[in-house]
């Protein structure tokens, strides 16, 4: 008798014990399969590589805790090539041969509207983490209703960066003006919105000279002359990686940034950061992935935890991915499912904690099934660590008027 | 098209020296890797498709040493002497199977080694991009020269590699080796039934065609981004330098080089969004005026 009470509280708290901690009862569940693409070689490389790294930290504390709604996450990598065409080809194996119950996008735009008909044709659950390509959630006739955006968007970054620069311009009389960027879709796209919202808050400015250097261009001399040439005042780049590092590097023994003050949007990363040996102070730059914006304990003990175990800085790639994972494992915290369809109905309107949150928090917008409310905003360079000093944070009120505005102007509302 | 600012510039003193010595320094890296190129070709037949890669290896190995001892010059001349030996080891191990075989075959073997360099550099290095940052002696104002910026590293750069690629316009011009090559280039088999050994011959082709890439990737590691595949870029162009000049003269290459990079420098102003068109045009002007190119029948 009194072994068997004996073994009836030893079963008893057994079960209990089981029953306390979940990240137990979920490593026995049937893991949740979660296809990636993105790019994982070629120039492009780093990119993958940043995006991967802090969706293993997400996933390794998810699990810890509890995965996803008892289950815990299992991620599948494929490699894109930065190929649009690959990227939709590699979507849909991960769905159709390797078993993933959902998709998280890291490609560039090009390869992220190849996946998003792939998520439209198949109707699988997706969040897009890299693409800051407006129009694919903006636009009604791209959006998918199962398709979500972790990333920040070009269209936030304009009006920010462009309500920066006129205060800057106002102050110090900048009104001849000179852009730098990439002669792609990003590039042109990006730069034209920048002059438009420059324009919207200070109308004098002039713009008195463009160039329009290849992306991936060895040599940039040529470009950095014409800009001394045509002496403006100020310039706005949208220049970024190796190809911004040499322009800087190259700018830097014609004294290009002594000549006239420099706004770059993507300088404010530390994978450029820490490449330009001689970084120039006071050059005007958007925060891509600093651990000072916003300036919270959290994010600098999200940012530093990276550093530690890859040994280096998160890129911009990194927060974008590692809020998309929070979204996933909030949403299935608030449908207690992982069924894809409670997943998506549950990231609508969704927010949830977040250390790249201006706030503390960011929100998955119902509307347009796209983040907002991350820290957005600009400073200045430092030759040192930490490299961007006085960021201004963005006004999301500011950025939701101008934003509801571009989306009539375009006819997307 | 902005043909009144290209007017206002070529009128200008200022903006006739900025532009012209931008397109000199432009023009004299690609002379280095070009002349590798059509060096290679001109003797060997050999259209070296890994070319780019030698200059993307020059310049890591230039990165590397110049982190480790702080010396450009030793970084610019490891680079060259690094690209040397692998262009030995390159020639020996793969290329010298190939002489003669379907042109597809060549492709195929240096394609592969550009894959796996490209490769190898993400294992080595890592697929971050980095920069060398300017060496301390070259951390000084640039110069003004009639109203116009030259920044004094270019000026070096821009003379040695006028001096390299004199240096070997007279060693074929002049020297008994220089004779050999440009002989083996006109009749490989005369010139090995004199009993010279051609194999060493080939191997030294591709020694002096790996440094001139090694020594280009290293002289301009501190103002150009370093990253994995950073040689294709170069090696489209190369190719067009080679095509203008002629396959195989290296006086047409350095011609056809500074040509391309006062394109460059002074199609940004006239012609802003159509500045690499440009390039091909002059290219296509040639292939069908001249399908040799300017010097293409001066067989080095």
């Amino acid at each position: 008798m009194n072994q068997d009470k004996t073994t009836r509280r030893a079963v008893l708290t057994g079960a209990a014990a089981v029953l306390a901690t979940p990240h137990i009862a979920g490593a026995q569940a049937k893991a949740v399969r979660i296809g990636m693409q993105a790019t994982f070689s070629g120039p492009l490389a780093q990119s993958g590589i940043t995006h991967r790294n802090a969706i293993e930290m997400e996933v390794e504390r998810i699990n810890a805790t509890g995965g996803m709604a008892g289950r815990p996450i299992e991620m599948v990598y494929r490699d894109s090539k930065s190929q649009p065409q690959e990227a939709a080809r590699v979507a849909r194996e991960l769905i159709n041969s390797d078993g993933c119950e959902m998709l998280f996008d890291a490609e560039s735009s090009a390869g992220s509207f190849a996946v998003q008909e792939v998520v439209r044709d198949l109707g699988v659950l997706c969040i897009h983490s890299s693409s800051e390509t407006s129009s694919l959630t903006a636009d009604p006739k791209y959006r998918v209703a199962t398709a979500f955006r972790s990333g920040r968007q070009g269209i936030h970054d304009a009006i920010v960066g462009g309500a920066y620069a006129a205060k800057v311009a106002e102050a110090r009389k900048l009104t001849k003006w000179a852009t730098c960027s990439p002669d792609y879709a990003y590039g042109r796209d990006t730069t034209a919105q920048y002059l438009e919202y420059l324009k919207h808050f200070k109308p004098d400015i002039e713009v008195i000279s463009q160039a329009w250097p290849k992306l991936g261009q060895p040599d940039f001399t040529e470009v950095i002359t014409k800009l001394i040439q045509a002496k403006p005042q100020a310039m706005y780049t949208a220049l970024y990686g190796g190809d911004l590092t040499a322009f800087i590097n190259q700018g830097n023994i014609y004294a290009l940034f002594s000549a006239m003050q420099v706004f770059s949007v993507n300088l404010a990363d530390y994978t450029a950061l820490t490449a330009i040996k001689n970084l120039p102070p006071g050059i005007a730059t958007g925060n891509r992935y600093v651990v000072t914006c916003p300036d919270t304990a959290a994010n600098r003990e999200w940012g530093e935890a990276y550093r530690k175990r890859y040994n280096e800085y998160p890129t911009n790639w990194s927060w974008e991915s590692s809020t998309g994972m929070r979204f996933y494992e909030g949403a299935a915290k608030k449908a207690g499912s992982t069924d894809p369809k409670k997943l998506a109905e549950a990231l609508r309107g969704l927010k949830i904690d977040c250390p790249f949150g201006v706030d503390g928090t960011v929100t998955m917008r119902a509307e347009d099934q796209t983040v907002v409310g991350y820290a957005i905003g600009w400073g200045t360079t430092l030759t040192k660590p930490p490299y961007v000093a006085d960021v201004k944070p963005a006004d999301w009120g500011t950025i939701f008027e101008l934003e509801t505005e571009w989306k009539k102007r375009n006819g997307f509302i | 098209m902005d043909l009144d600012a290209l007017l206002d510039c070529v009128t200008s003193s200022s903006c006739l020296v900025t532009q012209t010595t931008s397109g000199l320094i432009v023009g004299m890296l690609l002379f280095m890797v070009a002349a590798g190129l059509t060096l290679i070709f001109g003797v060997l037949k050999i259209v070296n498709f890994a070319h780019g890669t030698f200059y993307m290896l020059g310049a890591y190995i230039a990165y590397s040493t110049f982190a480790f001892t702080g010396s450009y010059i030793l970084g610019v001349l490891a680079g060259g002497l690094g690209m040397a030996i692998f262009g030995v080891i390159f020639e020996r191990v793969l290329i010298s199977r190939v002489y003669g075989a379907n042109v597809l075959m060549q492709l195929l073997i240096c394609y592969a080694v550009v894959l796996i360099c490209d490769d190898l550099v993400k294992i080595i290095w890592g697929p971050d991009f980095y920069a060398m940052g300017m060496p301390p002696e070259f951390q000084v104002p640039p110069l003004f020269i009639a109203g116009g910026v030259v920044p004094p590293f270019y000026i070096m750069l821009i003379v040695v590699a006028l001096v390299i690629g004199g240096g070997l316009g007279l060693s074929l011009g002049l020297t008994k080796i220089g004779k050999i090559i440009r002989a083996a280039a006109h009749n490989p088999n005369m010139v090995s039934a004199l009993g010279i050994n051609t194999t060493l011959l080939y191997s030294l082709v591709f020694a002096v065609g790996g440094m001139l890439a090694g020594l280009a990737g290293g002289l301009a590691a501190p103002v150009r981004s370093l990253t994995p595949g950073m040689g294709f870029s170069i090696l489209i162009e190369s190719f067009i330098v080679t095509v203008i000049g002629g396959m195989g003269s290296i006086g047409g290459a350095l011609i056809a080089a500074v040509v391309l990079g006062l394109i460059r420098s002074f199609g940004t102003i006239g012609f802003p969004l159509f500045t690499e068109g440009l390039m091909y045009i002059a290219m296509i002007i040639i292939l069908v005026t001249k399908p040799s190119g300017l010097f293409g029948k001066e067989i080095v």
